[in-house]
């Protein structure tokens, strides 16, 4: 009982990661259907520049405020100089693109910043809470916790505020949304600014666990969009449940099967769902006017 | 007659060219990665062999000749250390080549090197590179076969039959954990269980749990690299695991103990090198006057610890430096055979004696066998 309840832990820790990563492809992706590659970098950055300001004195809440404020300039920087430039180019070329920022950030990170590992202390300390002869740490609510507020958060912005339909409409129709009156520009800036942030808030969060260096992004940003497919692209809660639920599968592999195959079987499991339901576990079915 | 002289002439020069140039100075190649994947290996190895040519033209090179460096940087990627390498021989003109930093680099200077008769020292771990021997390549670290040895003879001695493996999936890992379960039995030693994880996993909770539970388990050991081994530890701690853990070479640095957490690293043992405990090596040990002398030079010079790979880098240039000065010529087949006749040099991974057999010269004993204790390493008598 104690062993399941363990692996359930170590899944949900991890599966909260990809979750967090996952959540940050949502906004780009529902203002302009881009799959934003260099999210993975946003995570980076969060982590590594709060790393360097806490290592300069700063105290680390205002360490990771800073990460997560540069990291949205970074964010609407990408947007600026490397995506509006192509505006109209097809969605894939814009794809592309975003994989070429990534390994732009990657490489400059490694000159700006350095090519070691480094951490910075979890917030609440390294005492694990013991439930029923499992353990989990305090960082792992912080990362669950965390993921549950971009959660509702998005799911607010998106469904509440007037902002967030209009970044709904300039990705359905960027010409009619422009007609009525939105400001399309604005709407590209600002969704890559959150989205940065929220790449940033959970570097911030998960460093202490995953530990960070110049290039995590890639790996996080692979598992965090295999999350967002699992669960439906575009979907706050799609991602939500689409990282944990790789994270389950992955510890759950791990302990029963072996760790030999614990990615394999994870792919395995989505590919299985992909094929049943194309659109992820909650994605919109998508109709095309022909 | 007309004929012969035009050509004997220009020859001729050619010649004396050739022999002005090798007579100024000594040129020494190098291929390290200093940026790529494998950077915080080649990094420190650049900044060695850099600070080390250096200090030696400022002390007058080898018997009044100077020592010209010609470093490049192969990102970790085998093609260009490849075309690195000819060039090095071919356009350079270098008479010895230290460097190859991963394997896969260091496989690829190897055949440039071998088919052009230059000696070449690599600071890559495999024990393929010197097995079987090749004329003229050499090496500095020890081999991970070596570290899973000194690790069981250690277990060995605290009476341990049952371990468990939990290993990364990375080259490094593998590698070691192949090895390891290869000399596991010369000690008695029986692998009771054998887990992995990638190495960008952000926790092995699950794999630590199954270990735990397998019954009759007396200690574990985790061949692996990078931030895996600190989060192996760390959950180690998480998991309240009392038995003993042993972590590889590939984390003998103090950076592993911050990363870790020291109050989670405490009692972990592994082997590393002197360099690790420079300062708590006894009064008379044969290493510590060099290990001291290149920490503090290093540490001084960059303003950041040393590291054990960047010692690789100094032994096989110091190798070199030695070989040459004891050959009393810079010509590259007598490098090869003074390299191949070192006997007790004192580097700062081991003490090496060379022979026809052995072109890594190291054995056991340049392992120590260090254990965490308050937050530092400490040397396990």
């Amino acid at each position: 009982m104690s062993e399941l309840l363990q692996f359930v832990f170590s899944g949900i820790t991890v599966g909260a990661v990809y979750a967090l990563v996952a959540l940050g492809f949502t906004i780009i992706f529902n203002a302009s259907g881009v799959v934003n590659f260099a999210q993975g970098e946003f995570v980076m950055l969060g982590g590594m520049i709060t790393v360097f300001a806490h290592a300069a004195g700063l105290p680390l809440p205002l360490a990771a405020l800073i990460a997560i404020v540069v990291t949205a300039a970074v964010g609407v920087a990408l947007n600026r100089l490397a995506i509006e430039p192509a505006r109209g180019a097809p969605v894939v070329s814009l794809i592309i693109i975003t994989i070429g920022a990534s390994i732009f950030i990657r490489g400059a990170s490694q000159l700006i910043f350095d090519k070691q590992i480094h951490s910075f202390p979890a917030f609440s300390g390294d005492d694990p809470i013991h439930v029923l002869g499992a353990t989990i740490l305090m960082q792992s609510l912080w990362v669950i916790g965390g993921a549950l507020a971009v959660f509702a958060g998005l799911w607010l912005f998106f469904t509440k505020t007037l902002l967030g339909r209009a970044v709904l409409a300039t990705s359905n129709n960027r010409m009619a949304a422009q007609l009525v009156g939105i400001n399309t520009k604005f709407v590209m800036t600002l969704s890559f600014a959150l989205s940065a942030a929220i790449g940033a808030f959970g570097g911030v969060l998960v460093t202490p666990i995953t530990l960070t260096a110049y290039d995590v992004g890639l790996a996080l940003a692979l598992k965090g969009f295999a999350a967002a497919m699992l669960g439906g692209m575009g979907n706050p809660k799609g991602a939500l449940v689409g990282g944990l639920l790789l994270g389950l599968l992955e510890a759950l592999t791990a302990g029963y099967l072996s760790s030999q195959y614990k990615d394999a079987a994870a792919f395995v499991i989505i590919l299985a769902v992909l094929f049943f339901m194309p659109q992820g576990l909650f994605g919109r079915k998508s109709t095309d006017r022909v | 007659m007309r004929k012969t002289l035009i050509t004997t002439v220009p020859a001729a020069l050619i010649a004396l060219g050739l022999a002005t140039a090798a007579q100024a100075v000594i040129k020494i190649g190098a291929s390290v990665s200093a940026t790529g994947p494998a950077a915080f290996l080649g990094d420190p190895e650049a900044k060695t062999l850099q600070m080390m040519v250096d200090d030696l033209n400022a002390k007058g090179g080898i018997k009044g000749e100077k020592v010209d460096l010609v470093l490049y940087d192969d990102g970790g990627d085998a093609n260009k250390a490849r075309t690195f390498a000819t060039r090095l021989i071919e356009d350079d003109g270098v008479q010895a080549i230290v460097g190859g930093t991963t394997t896969g680099t260091t496989m690829a200077i190897l055949s440039a090197a071998e088919d052009a008769k230059v000696p070449f020292v690599s600071l890559a771990g495999a024990i393929d590179i010197v097995q079987p021997v090749k004329p003229y390549t050499f090496k500095t670290p020890h081999t991970d076969r070596m570290a899973c040895q000194k690790i069981f003879a250690d277990m060995q001695k605290r009476g341990f039959t049952k371990v468990g493996l939990i290993s990364g999936t990375d080259g490094f890992g593998a590698s070691m954990q192949a090895q390891c379960k290869d000399v596991a039995g010369d000690y008695g030693i029986g692998i009771v269980a054998d887990e992995t994880y990638d190495p960008k996993d952000a926790d092995m909770t699950a794999q630590l749990t199954k270990i735990k539970n397998t019954a009759g388990v007396q200690a574990v050991l985790n061949p692996g690299f990078g931030q895996g081994p600190a989060i192996v530890t760390r959950n180690y701690h998480q998991l309240g695991i009392e038995l003993p853990l042993y972590q590889s070479h590939g984390v003998a640095s103090d950076g592993f103990i911050k990363l870790a957490g020291a109050e989670a690293a405490e009692g972990v043992r592994l082997p590393g090198t002197a360099l690790l405990v420079a300062d708590q090596l006894p009064e008379g040990d044969a290493q510590k006057p060099v290990v001291t002398a290149y920490k503090s030079a290093y540490e001084a010079k960059y303003n950041q610890p040393v590291s054990t790979f960047g010692g690789y880098a100094h032994d096989g240039f110091a190798l070199i430096v030695d070989a040459i000065s004891r050959a009393g010529s810079s010509k590259p087949a007598a490098i090869r055979d003074a390299l191949e006749q070192t006997k007790g040099f004192v580097g700062t991974t081991g003490i090496y004696t060379m022979s026809p057999e052995d072109h890594l010269g190291l054995d056991l004993s340049a392992f120590r066998m260090l254990e965490v204790k308050g937050g530092g390493w400490t040397i396990v008598n």
